[in-house]
């Protein structure tokens, strides 16, 4: 039984969790195709959006999540807001808290913002992304588009590739799959690795080869554009060549290997275009996923909040 | 405070019969047999929408559309239950419009559930009608909600419980009233 009043990430929860929210999504599924795409499960809730960082995707799934159980919701964005003023995060929490809200989700660039948030308030909170610290439900609606190609969760060996030193998307699958009893492997260039990772539960390689060998599943990180200018990587012409996914290196993973990201993707950078066919339909699953995924979180955590 | 076992309703025995009955009548009631759909709430309303499948099959030489709801999301008194009921599965793979609906329940009490599931049925359709089938009806209504069909009527207090066990899920078929301690 779910008894949290925030998803904060993933590193505190447990298999259990994990399990519960999954296997909750399931059945969430099955709304978004019906005549009317509606649930009432949290009529007359309010839920804010609390974006103090650029997001397109994630604030629509989140949007039509709790649009979708009937909540009122409210889009905040921060750059058309009083922050531009000079508000705190916490004056701007706590000022949308005197209209009754019942969940705050909340992305921002500083890691842990939504952690020193939810302390300071007593609706409960979904972290959409917080700086380079987690970004739990995209690790959610990771691990679910993996159980549903799989049929399995646990002993799989997963390959995270790229831009990980910053990526919370990165952290989240990491807890996300370990707590699972998944073998995770980071690959990655060392300046874009960091040195944290190795306190981590992880194997590391700079060889995209030897990672992608026998891997279940490969999640394939989005390249920031702004790497190459902070001289990180010499050049996107290398950086492909060494860790870039194209369908020889491909040929090493198991046959059914699930391939992930979380979008946009840099085609030719971070993947070959001539995989695009085959990688196209699992990226647009996983966005109808990541739906079923926060609708479950938001189910679980109003109940939670009762 | 514990419960204690305070009498069988229905054994195997009158519990199939009962079922049986429930066909029969419904193949009477409806006679339109090509219009009806059975629809089974969870939990255990699934499990004798089945069964009540599989007789009126078999009787009528037909093949009924079999779905089944799940209400936790249009509950309105999730508090009074205890937190967090877990969702389970809902599967309607045909088209509602223009069918009879038959809603498959196992006890019929304060009508609230039946409320819900009616709720949940609108937003895939619009049914020609809906009739409710319970195998109890143990009476304390709080909202104006009959049933069409029923296999025994138990007058009940609220001190008592009504179990029903199905083979599928508790490992036998019975009805029986529990009491609190």
């Amino acid at each position: 039984m779910w008894q949290r009043r925030h998803l904060l990430g993933l590193k505190d929860l447990d298999k259990k969790d994990i399990e519960l929210i999954l296997g909750q999504a399931e059945y969430f599924r099955e709304i978004p195709r019906r005549q009317i795409k509606k649930v009432p499960s949290l009529r007359g809730k309010t839920v804010v959006n609390l974006f103090f960082e650029p997001s397109t995707r994630t604030r629509i799934s989140f949007e039509l999540a709790a649009k979708r159980l009937s909540a009122d919701v409210i889009n905040f964005s921060s750059s058309a807001s009083s922050i531009q003023k000079g508000e705190s995060i916490l004056d701007t929490l706590k000022n949308m808290e005197a209209y009754a809200v019942d969940i705050f989700v909340i992305r921002h660039s500083f890691s842990a913002a939504s952690v020193y948030l939810a302390q300071r308030t007593k609706a409960c909170v979904v972290n959409a992304g917080d700086g380079a610290n987690e970004h739990p439900t995209q690790a959610l609606l990771d691990m679910f588009t993996v159980k549903q190609r799989l049929k399995k969760l646990t002993g799989l060996k997963v390959v995270v590739v790229g831009d990980i030193a910053y990526s919370r998307v990165a952290r989240s699958n990491i807890w996300g799959f370990s707590h699972m009893g998944c073998e995770v492997w980071l690959c990655a260039p060392p300046t874009l690795l960091g040195r944290d990772f190795s306190a981590l539960p992880v194997r590391i390689t700079y060889d995209l080869r030897k990672a992608v060998k026998e891997a279940d599943v490969i999640i394939m990180l989005r390249l920031q554009n702004e790497r190459q200018s902070e001289k990180l990587i010499p050049s996107l012409r290398e950086y492909r060549q060494h860790f870039g996914l194209n369908p020889d290196i491909l040929k090493g993973a198991r046959r059914d290997a699930v391939i992930m990201h979380p979008g946009p993707v840099n085609w030719d950078v971070e993947i070959a275009s001539s995989l695009k066919e085959k990688i196209m339909p699992s990226i647009l699953n996983q966005a109808s996923n990541g739906l079923a995924v926060r609708m479950a979180v938001l189910y679980l955590l109003k109940g939670a909040a009762e | 405070m514990g419960y204690k076992r305070k009498a069988l309703i229905l054994n195997k025995d009158d519990f199939h019969k009962t079922l049986r009955r429930i066909a029969h009548q419904i193949i009477e009631g409806v006679p339109q047999v090509s219009k009806i759909c059975l629809i089974g709430i969870q939990r255990r309303g699934v499990n004798l929408a089945y069964r009540l499948k599989r007789i009126i099959d078999s009787l009528e030489k037909v093949d009924i559309p079999l779905g089944t709801i799940d209400i936790t999301l249009y509950r309105d008194d999730l508090t009074a239950i205890g937190p967090n009921p877990e969702v389970r599965s809902t599967k309607i793979d045909f088209a509602l419009d223009g069918k009879i609906v038959i809603l498959v329940d196992d006890v019929l009490f304060t009508g609230r559930s039946a409320r819900a599931a009616l709720d949940a049925l609108m937003d895939f359709g619009r049914p020609e009608a809906v009739k409710l089938v319970v195998l109890v009806d143990r009476g304390h209504r709080q909202l104006p909600i009959r049933a069409d069909f029923i296999g025994k009527n138990i007058p009940t207090s609220l001190q008592e419980e009504v179990a029903v066990k199905v083979e599928e899920i508790d490992g036998k078929d019975e009805v029986v009233i529990w009491e609190k301690d």
